[in-house]
C-alpha cells in the first residue's frame, strides 16, 4: 500500500493532468451545449500544457534565465556547465507550450465565432434542437 | 545561392502572398486573384526544382532553418516521397487558385440574410494562401512538433474556408473543429510522450534514439504512437473515425472543396507515412507490435463503407465525399499491407487520387456553377450543354473506376498485388468490390448525362429540352485547370512506370523490402 | 452518447495510466527529456545569441520557425474570426439581440480605466523590450497591449474604441507584425544566410554575429507584439458584437 502512495506521489503531475484530460474529452464528446463542448475543449488543451511544462521541471532549479547584461558577457559568467544544467529549468517544453497556447487561442476564437454563426442560423446552441431543426 | 534556399522558398512564397493580399490587395478582386495565382505558380515552379534537385543527385536535401545543427533546431528534409508530395500540392493549389478565378466571387458573398462584405474575396484568397502553405510546410517539416503547428494552420484555414459555405456549413464545420482539434491533441499529446522518453524532438534523431532496445519494450512509446496514428486517422476521416467529413465538405463552396478534398486527406496519409517509418521503423510497427491485421481489415471495412455509401447519395458532392473515405481505406490499407508493393502502390495512390478527386470535384464544381444545383439530375444533358467538362468528368470518372491507361489502374494494381502477396484476401476483395461500385456510381451518372429523353420523360425537362443543343460551357478560368487535371490523370498514368521507378520506389524503408 | 464518450475517455485514460509507470518521476534532473536536447540550450545561449533568458532564444532563434508559424497562427485566427463573422450594419436591427442593452456608461470604470490603460501600456512595451533578460517577451507584451485596449472597450464602449482604432488599420498592422518576422527573416536570404538566420545582419547593423542573433530577437518580438495585440483586440471586437462593430458588451 505504502509502495503504491509513494509512486503515485512522485508521478503526481500525470495524475493530476489525466484527469483533467478526461474531463476535457468527455465533456467535448458528450454535452449537448456547443458552449459547454468548447470549454471541453479548452480544458482539453489545457490539460495537455500542464503536461509538457510538468516535463520542464527539475528538482532544485530556477527560472530558465541567467544573470547577466549586454555587454558584460565575459564578467558574469562563472558558473561551470553542470552547474548551469543542474540550475536552471528545461527550457524548451515551455516555449512549445508557448506555442500550443497560441494555437489554443486561435481554435477558441474560432470555435466561438462558430457559435455565433450556429446561434443566428438556427437561434439555438444545443445540438439536439439544431438536429431537429435540420431534419425539417 | 537560389538553388540552396528552394525548399524554404516553396513554402515561403505562398506565406508571402497572404500577407500581401492583406496589405495591398484589401479593395479588389482583381489584385487578388492575381498575388494568389502568382505565387502560387511560383512555389510549383519551386517544387518543380527541388524535385529536379533530388532526381539529378539522389540525394536527400536538409534545410537547416536559422543555421542551427539539426537536434537543436528546426530543419527541413526532403527525400523523394516529400518531393513528390510537394509538387502534387503546390501543383493541385495551382491549378485550382486558376480555377477559382469566376467560383469565389460568385459563391463566396452569399446572400445570407443581409450579409454581403466586400472584403470577403481578398480575406477568402489570404486563408487560402495560408491553408497551402501550411500544407506544404506539413511536408517539408523534419521537426514532430513544428509538424503539429502547421497542422493547425492548415486546420484554423480551413475552417474558416468550409464555413464560408454558409447555412448548414457552419455546424457541420464545428463538428469538424472538435473533431479536428481531438486528433491534433492526440497528435500532440503522443509526440509529448516521445519526448519525456527521447529529449528530442527532431524526426531523424528521434528514430535514431527510438531504436534503442529499452525505448523498444517501453509501453510509453506504444502509447505515444496509438496517440499520433490515432490522431492522424482522425485528421483523415480512416473508417470509423470518419463522421465529420461528408458533411463539411459538402456543404462547402465550390472552389473550397476543390482545394481541401483533394490536399488535406492525401497530406494526413503523407503524414501517417512520414511518421511511420521515418520516426518509428516498420521494424518496429509491423514485428513489434503487430497490428497489420486489424488494421487492414478495419481499412477493407473504410473501402466497403464508402463505396456503398456512395451508392446511395443524390448529392454529387457528397457521394465523392464517401469515395473520399473509401480511397482513404485504400491507402491507409496499402500502408498496413507490410510489403513493398502495398506501400508502393499507396503513396502512387496519393499522387493518382489526389488528381483524380481534384478533377471530379472540379468538373462537379463546373456543372453547379452552371446549373445551381449538386443534384445527381444536375448532370442530365450535360454531354451537349458542356462537351469539355464532360469530358473531364469522363476522364476523372475512368481512373476513379480504374481502367488503363488512366493512373487509378496502376495504384489498384499495385495495391491488389501487395495484397495478394500479404494473403490479406478480404483486403483485396473490397478493393475489386469498391472498383465494381464505383463503376456501377459513375456509369449511372454518364447515363442521365448523355441521354436527354429521359428528362424529358421525367416532366420536368421542359426548358431542358428547349436548349438541348445550346453549349452552355463554363467560362474558360475554369475549362483550362479542368482539362489540364484530366490529362495529368493520362499523364501519370503513362508515365507511372518512371514515377514509380525514379520516386516512390526510392522511398520504401528497408525493413519492407 | 454519453456512454460512447465515458467509453473512449476510460479506454484512453486506462492507455495513458498503463504509461504511466514508465514515465520518470516529477523533477527527476536526469529523466530523458532534461539531459538530451535541452542541455545544449542552456549551456550554449549566452556564448551564441547573447541572451541570457533561454526561454526567449529557444523561442526566437533556436526554435524561430516554430515561432513564426504561432504568430501565423494568431493572424490567421484573426482573419477567419473576421471572415466569419463580420457583417454589414444596416440589417441588425430585424434580429433579436442575443445579448443584454447595455446601460449607460459607468463613471468610475472610466476614471480607472483611464488610469490603468496607459500603465499598462507602458509595462507591456518594458515586457517585449526586455524580454531577452528577464520573463517576457513579444506574446506576453502583446497580449497586454491588446488587453488595455480590451479594457477600455469595456469601460467606454467598442464603438468609441473603433474610432481611434480604425479596424482597417487593425488588420493592417496585424498583417505588418507578421510581415516584420516573416522580412527580417527573408532579408536573411539576401544576405547569404539561411532562412531566420539573424547573423546574417551582422555586416548590416555593424554589430558581431552573437549581438546579431541578439537583435534579430528583439526584431521578431517587435512584430509579434504588433501582431498580438492587434489581433486580440480584434477577437475582442468581433466576438463581442457578433461581428457587427457596434457598441458591443
Amino acid at each position: 500500500m505504502n509502495e503504491i502512495l509513494t509512486a503515485i506521489i512522485a508521478k503526481y503531475n500525470y495524475w493530476s493532468f489525466l484527469i483533467l484530460l478526461l474531463i476535457g474529452l468527455h465533456a467535448m464528446i458528450s454535452k449537448n451545449n456547443l458552449v459547454k463542448k468548447v470549454i471541453g475543449m479548452s480544458i482539453f488543451q489545457s490539460a495537455i500544457i500542464l503536461f509538457y511544462v510538468s516535463i520542464g521541471y527539475k528538482k532544485g532549479a530556477t527560472i530558465p534565465i541567467t544573470e547577466h547584461g549586454h555587454g558584460h558577457a565575459n564578467e558574469v559568467v562563472h558558473q561551470t556547465a553542470a552547474e548551469m544544467v543542474a540550475g536552471f529549468a528545461n527550457p524548451l517544453p515551455h516555449v512549445l507550450m508557448l506555442t500550443a497556447i497560441v494555437v489554443g487561442v486561435g481554435t477558441l476564437g474560432v470555435a466561438l465565432a462558430l457559435v455565433q454563426k450556429i446561434h443566428r442560423v438556427y437561434g439555438t446552441i444545443e445540438e439536439d434542437e439544431i438536429l431537429e431543426k435540420i431534419k425539417e | 545561392m537560389i538553388k540552396e534556399q528552394l525548399p524554404i522558398l516553396i513554402l515561403a512564397v505562398p506565406l508571402l502572398a497572404s500577407f500581401a493580399i492583406t496589405l495591398f490587395a484589401r479593395k479588389s478582386k482583381i489584385a487578388a486573384f492575381a498575388l494568389l495565382v502568382g505565387a502560387m505558380g511560383m512555389s510549383f515552379v519551386f517544387a518543380i526544382g527541388v524535385m529536379r534537385q533530388i532526381l539529378d543527385t539522389g540525394r536527400v536535401i536538409h534545410y537547416h532553418i536559422g543555421n542551427w545543427q539539426p537536434p537543436f533546431g528546426i530543419e527541413l528534409v526532403i527525400d523523394h516521397l516529400n518531393a513528390m508530395v510537394l509538387v502534387l500540392v503546390s501543383g493541385a493549389a495551382f491549378l485550382t487558385a486558376i480555377y477559382s478565378k469566376n467560383t469565389v466571387p460568385a459563391e463566396v458573398p452569399y446572400r445570407f440574410p443581409g450579409e454581403e462584405v466586400p472584403e470577403r474575396v481578398p480575406n477568402y484568397y489570404t486563408l487560402y494562401a495560408l491553408l497551402v502553405t501550411g500544407l506544404l510546410g506539413i511536408v517539408a517539416t523534419g521537426d514532430a512538433f513544428n509538424m503539429f503547428v502547421l497542422l493547425e494552420i492548415s486546420a484554423l484555414s480551413s475552417y474558416a474556408l468550409l464555413a464560408l459555405g454558409g447555412g448548414r456549413a457552419y455546424f457541420a464545420t464545428f463538428k469538424y473543429l472538435i473533431v479536428g482539434t481531438i486528433g491534433a491533441c492526440f497528435y500532440l499529446l503522443g509526440v509529448g510522450y516521445l519526448y519525456i522518453k527521447t529529449g528530442s524532438l527532431n524526426m531523424p534523431d528521434l528514430k535514431v534514439i527510438l531504436t534503442s532496445p529499452a525505448l523498444a519494450e517501453s509501453p510509453t512509446v506504444m502509447i505515444a504512437f496509438m496517440l499520433i496514428i490515432t490522431g492522424i486517422w482522425i485528421k483523415m476521416a480512416f473508417f470509423p473515425l470518419h463522421g465529420w467529413l461528408p458533411n463539411a465538405y459538402t456543404y462547402a463552396s465550390t472552389t473550397t472543396s476543390c482545394l481541401v478534398a483533394p490536399l488535406m486527406t492525401k497530406v494526413s496519409v503523407y503524414m501517417m507515412i512520414r511518421l511511420m517509418f521515418s520516426v518509428f521503423s516498420a521494424h518496429y510497427i509491423f514485428d513489434r507490435l503487430g497490428w497489420q491485421n486489424g488494421v487492414v481489415w478495419l481499412a477493407a471495412a473504410a473501402i466497403l463503407f464508402g463505396s456503398i455509401s456512395a451508392l446511395g447519395q443524390t448529392n454529387l458532392k457528397r457521394m465523392l465525399c464517401y469515395i473520399i473515405v473509401a480511397e482513404v481505406g485504400y491507402m491507409v490499407g496499402g500502408v498496413w499491407l507490410a510489403n513493398a508493393d502495398g506501400l508502393i502502390g499507396a503513396t502512387y495512390h496519393i499522387l493518382s487520387d489526389a488528381m483524380m478527386t481534384l478533377c471530379l470535384f472540379m468538373a462537379v464544381g463546373a456543372v453547379i456553377y452552371k446549373t445551381g444545383d449538386a443534384s445527381l439530375y444536375a448532370m442530365r444533358g450535360i454531354f451537349r450543354k458542356m462537351p469539355v467538362t464532360s469530358v473531364v468528368f469522363v476522364i476523372g470518372a475512368l481512373a476513379m473506376i480504374g481502367i488503363p491507361p488512366t493512373c487509378g489502374f496502376f495504384s489498384k494494381w499495385y495495391l491488389v498485388s501487395g495484397a495478394i502477396e500479404a494473403r490479406h484476401w478480404g483486403f483485396a476483395v473490397a478493393l475489386l468490390i469498391s472498383s465494381l461500385i464505383n463503376a456501377v456510381i459513375f456509369f449511372r451518372i454518364i447515363e442521365i448525362g448523355y441521354f436527354p429523353l429521359f428528362d424529358e420523360q421525367e416532366g420536368e425537362g421542359g426548358h431542358h429540352a428547349h436548349d438541348r443543343a445550346v453549349i452552355a460551357e463554363a467560362p474558360f478560368s475554369m475549362l483550362l485547370p479542368m482539362v489540364l487535371t484530366a490529362l495529368s490523370l493520362i499523364a501519370i498514368g503513362l508515365y507511372s512506370n518512371e514515377i514509380i521507378t525514379g520516386l516512390v520506389g526510392r522511398t520504401i524503408p528497408a525493413g519492407l523490402l | 452518447m454519453k456512454l460512447l464518450s465515458l467509453v473512449i475517455s476510460l479506454t484512453l485514460g486506462f492507455l495513458l495510466l498503463l504509461a504511466t509507470a514508465d514515465l520518470p518521476d516529477w523533477g527527476d534532473p536526469q529523466s530523458p527529456a532534461s539531459i538530451h536536447v535541452s542541455n545544449y540550450y542552456i549551456e550554449n545561449s549566452v556564448e551564441q545569441t547573447s541572451v541570457p533568458n533561454f526561454v526567449t532564444s529557444v523561442l526566437a532563434d533556436y526554435r524561430g520557425y516554430d515561432t513564426m508559424f504561432e504568430t501565423i497562427v494568431i493572424f490567421c485566427a484573426g482573419i477567419t474570426v473576421l471572415t466569419i463573422l463580420r457583417r454589414s450594419h444596416r440589417q441588425k436591427k430585424k434580429e433579436v439581440r442575443p445579448r443584454p442593452a447595455r446601460e449607460g456608461k459607468d463613471l468610475i470604470l472610466i476614471s480607472a480605466a483611464r488610469i490603468i490603460a496607459p500603465m499598462m501600456q507602458i509595462f507591456a512595451l518594458y515586457v517585449v523590450a526586455h524580454g531577452h533578460h528577464s520573463p517576457g517577451g513579444g506574446f506576453q507584451g502583446g497580449v497586454i497591449l491588446g488587453s488595455s485596449f480590451i479594457l477600455l472597450a469595456l469601460a467606454y464602449d467598442l464603438e468609441t474604441i473603433l474610432k481611434r482604432l480604425k479596424e482597417r488599420s487593425v488588420i493592417i498592422m496585424s498583417g505588418i507584425g507578421v510581415a516584420i518576422y516573416m522580412g527580417i527573416g527573408m532579408i536573411c536570404l539576401f544576405l547569404g544566410g539561411n532562412f531566420l538566420d539573424y547573423s546574417a545582419w551582422s555586416s548590416v547593423l555593424g554589430v558581431s554575429a552573437v549581438e546579431a542573433r541578439s537583435h534579430g530577437m528583439l526584431g521578431v518580438e517587435i512584430g509579434v507584439a504588433v501582431t498580438v495585440m492587434y489581433i486580440m483586440f480584434s477577437l475582442y471586437a468581433d466576438l463581442s458584437s457578433g461581428g457587427e462593430m457596434d457598441e458591443g458588451l
